[in-house]
């Protein structure tokens, strides 16, 4: 690893970007990345810069004579830490409490840092939350355990397809294909009472529950592109998931 | 008995989400407490009101949460709400929803559509009420962060 002195000096306007790029890959909503990266702009020293995100690609321009700069954005996650610190950063760089190094930095340093919770850690969460949803959509205690069991494999199952398929689609049909296979297998062993029940706790961790509030959040503040492209995500994910149990369901 | 199991899963599930969605440490506690107090509420306005209505008033619930937490700790309010509005997601209703069409069940595919649909309207009604409540409160200060 090169130390940091070695990293050229960043411009103001790859602040504003990386700070931007940062935020909307981390799953800030859409006004939020355009207020921050301004805000950041404006106490850069950078006066009537536009900037226009949408959920794959940011374009921000400076203001005045400068060009504008495009970033495109492939990959999306949920990571509320990473959200949290660029705002704080850029709080910070507003109130004069940091120099833009230091901004710049930190920025770097929020953008190579990983997520803070182990993968085994965010399996056994995905497993309980899994549990826990069997039991408050209306399972008996019964369902506990198998639904605990299928949405703690779930969730790991769409970590590793993830990796192995590009294609998001087609991990998560797998994903919910097996989580069928598993429930159906609990029912035919006889733990468990409710498959449905069981099921729908087990795909909660997957389900795009978050997207489609956040598509209608965004359509509603008048980010119209930003609203239906999130919904089209929304719905190609609840596709894939419900296509996944029916497969399970069509087969037995 | 019910309320109690209810209150520990609902609370037990958000935090997890909180694990799930990388939510800073300290904030996973205030996490737990948003989508438990939304989700009972939820729970006892759905039997006597319309669905819709319940889940406004859990969403604005948990954005009021939301806020004062964002504000204690000076943090987005997002870090706070996404865990909340968890329980109330229709998750559930869209997956369902996708299993009728897979099913060639078309009508009542439609109708749990749309049902999502509203709910997760509601959410972001309950939502962005909250906030605008937040912004009127806060514009009577002559600073503004």
């Amino acid at each position: 690893m090169s130390s940091r002195e070695n990293v050229p000096p960043l411009s103001p306007i790859d602040i504003c970007m990386l700070a931007g790029k940062i935020m909307l890959q981390s799953g800030a909503e859409t006004y939020r990345v355009e207020d921050t990266m301004i805000r950041i702009a404006h106490s850069l020293g950078l006066s009537g810069s536009h900037s226009y995100v949408t959920p794959t690609g940011i374009i921000f321009q400076a203001g005045g004579p400068e060009a504008a700069k495009l970033i495109r954005i492939a990959e999306r996650t949920t990571d509320l830490e990473k959200v949290a610190s660029v705002n704080s950063i850029s709080r910070q760089l507003v109130a004069g409490e940091i120099s833009a190094e230091q901004a710049a930095d930190q920025l770097r340093g929020i953008e190579e840092s990983s997520h803070a919770y182990s993968v085994g850690l965010q399996v056994a969460a995905a497993s309980i939350s899994s549990g826990c949803f069997a039991i408050m959509f209306g399972g008996s205690i019964y369902d506990f355990l198998p639904a605990l069991i299928s949405g703690g494999l779930g969730y790991a199952a769409v970590i590793l397809f993830h990796k192995l398929i590009n294609v998001k689609f087609f991990a998560e049909f797998t994903t919910a294909l097996l989580i069928g296979m598993v429930s159906y297998l609990f029912i035919y062993l006889g733990l468990g009472q409710e498959l449905d029940k069981i099921i729908i706790g087990s795909v909660m961790p997957l389900v795009p529950g978050l997207l489609i509030t956040n598509a209608v959040r965004d359509l509603m503040a008048g980010h119209l592109v930003s609203g239906l492209s999130r919904g089209a995500e929304a719905m190609l994910t609840a596709f894939a998931i419900g296509a996944g149990v029916a497969a399970v369901f069509t087969f037995l | 008995m019910y309320i109690i199991a209810q209150l520990v899963t609902s609370f037990i599930a958000s935090a997890g989400f909180g694990i799930i969605f990388n939510a800073p440490k300290r904030t996973l506690f205030q996490c737990g407490l948003g989508g438990m107090m939304g989700w009972i509420i939820y729970l006892v306005l759905d039997p006597y009101y319309d669905t819709v209505i319940s889940t406004v008033a859990a969403t604005f619930v948990v954005g009021v949460i939301s806020q004062v937490s964002a504000r204690v700790y000076r943090m987005p309010v997002i870090v706070f709400s996404v865990a909340g509005i968890i329980p109330l997601v229709p998750g559930g209703l869209a997956y369902d929803a996708m299993r009728k069409f897979v099913e060639n069940d078309y009508n009542t595919a439609i109708q749990l559509a749309a049902q999502a649909f509203l709910i997760s309207g509601s959410i972001a009604i309950g939502l962005v009420v909250s906030e605008v409540l937040n912004q009127l409160l806060r514009k009577r200060k002559p600073h503004q962060g």
